[in-house]
């Protein structure tokens, strides 16, 4: 149990070690555990986001009523490989009007927010890549990077909709952001810590989520639209802007902003479970085993969401934004702030 | 902690590298016929009218300059927030006033229309 528990922690151990042995110095020895972790990652954020694409078309189809893909291999799922190979070979065209040093780079530089993001998260105990101290800020100042590969790519194209596109997301992203960093402050004013693991750790008794309900509805609000998902895509929206930032992209290029797509929210749901859903805390089975079944469930949550709302239009999306959801997370901070003094001071003055 | 933020500098080069190696892979892989329509805009079909690189609505920049103060705000609030316990009454007051300011300049940019969309 305790073995399994710690698995993939003795694995890292036991690389450190060999790398050691073999005499490296300390400095090229973290080097060495640096390309570690980024082969870990970047297999955690491949592989989750070719099984959640899968998983959502899926689901889609349950909700919609119909089988979704169920042709190739056991009930479909070898769908999102045939994708795979089908998105390598595909023409990349690039149009004559781009920008093409900027289109070019977009996709490059989508998945470094991604990955930089996945490195503080706590995938189990004692599995976090680098556990910062400052956890919580560096994933806010990571993930709010996102923004500008996006704008590179509708800027890049030189189309219509690309750009009205990339313009939608940076402002309904910049927008957002606002509530979700402060639905993240009323946990840190409880718990006195930007360290992931310690605000783990410090769910042992109780979830945030039962003493921060409205932050966790903020977050997850908060968290659809940072995502750029229904039912708030409206940086896509097909109906009037085709593919939205998207347009001008094919091949593997578009495979890659479609790929970072599906693990940005992979990692909202990472953090929404680590920081209001106890994290890896659970009984009986291994820690990382039950940070994968809370962060499955609760990104099926967000899949559910999408295929239940329709998408709403851009001036309700800004005044909802602005107009209730920055002011309703002020006072939730407010007020936990006075609960968390009344807490540890009681009411005497 | 140096070792620490050196690992995020290996992250940040190493998805890069990824981005990169997957887009080279392909390259060896796909079929590449271009001809003059396939490379323009799209733009439903139409020719394609003059540039996308265009003046901005000035809404977008109204609402970036109010998001810009209260993103320099949470990064006075987040390690307040952190001390928050040991500080005591001291901080509740600081708390009061820091918000009542903040909610004034809210107030005035909600008055002003900057959060309007037109």
């Amino acid at each position: 149990m305790e073995f399994f528990n710690k698995i993939f922690v003795y694995i890292a151990q036991f690389i450190r070690e060999t790398l050691a042995a073999l005499g490296f110095t300390p400095v090229w020895v973290e080097m060495g555990m640096g390309t570690v972790y980024l082969v870990a990652i970047l297999g955690v954020c491949t592989l989750a986001a070719l099984f959640y694409v899968l998983w959502e078309r899926k689901l889609a189809g349950y909700i919609q009523y119909r089988p979704g893909p169920n042709r190739l291999g056991p009930n479909g799922w070898f769908q999102t490989v045939a994708d795979a190979i089908k998105l390598l070979t595909k023409e990349d065209i690039v149009p004559c009007g781009a920008d093409k040093a900027v289109h070019l780079l977009a996709p490059v530089f989508i998945f470094v927010p991604t990955v930089l993001a996945l490195a503080v998260v706590p995938f189990g105990e004692g599995m976090a890549a680098i556990d910062l101290d400052l956890g919580i800020f560096y994933l806010i100042a990571v993930t709010s990077l996102s923004t500008i590969p996006i704008f590179m790519g509708g800027w890049g194209s030189n189309n219509k909709y690309s750009l009205l596109g990339a313009m939608r997301a940076v402002a309904q992203m910049v927008s957002y952001e606002i509530p979700l960093v402060f639905s993240l402050l009323g946990v840190v004013l409880i718990t006195g810590t930007l360290q992931l693991q310690g605000i783990v750790e410090a769910q042992s008794k109780v979830w945030f989520v039962f003493l921060q309900p409205i932050a966790f509805l903020i977050f997850i609000i908060a968290a659809t639209a940072e995502t750029n998902r229904a039912p708030f895509d409206l940086p896509e929206g097909e109906s009037e802007l085709t593919a939205g930032i998207y347009t001008e992209y094919s091949g593997m290029k578009w495979a890659l902003f479609f790929l970072a797509e599906y693990c940005n929210l992979f990692i909202v749901s990472a953090i929404g479970v680590t920081v209001f859903l106890g994290g890896w805390q659970g009984p009986f089975l291994p820690s990382w085993v039950w940070f994968f079944i809370k962060t499955h469930l609760l990104f099926s949550f967000f899949i559910w969401i999408r295929w239940t709302f329709p998408r709403i239009r851009v001036d309700q999306l800004m005044n909802f934004g602005w107009k209730f959801l920055v002011p309703l997370s002020l006072a939730n901070v407010f007020i936990t702030g006075i609960g968390v003094y009344i807490y540890y001071n009681g009411l005497g003055w | 902690m140096l070792t620490q933020y050196s690992i995020v500098g290996i992250l940040f080069l190493g998805a890069m590298a990824f981005g990169a190696f997957t887009i080279i892979l392909s390259r060896f892989l796909q079929s590449h016929r271009p001809y003059p329509a396939k490379l323009e805009t799209y733009e439903c079909g139409m020719e394609t009218q003059g540039t996308a690189w265009v003046q901005f609505k000035t809404s977008y920049f109204l609402y970036a300059l109010v998001f810009l103060i209260f993103d320099i705000e949470t990064i006075f609030l987040y390690p307040f927030a952190v001390k928050f316990q040991s500080l005591g009454l001291f901080a509740i007051i600081e708390m009061f006033i820091f918000f009542i300011i903040l909610i004034i300049g809210f107030w005035y940019a909600w008055k002003e229309g900057a959060l309007e969309w037109q």
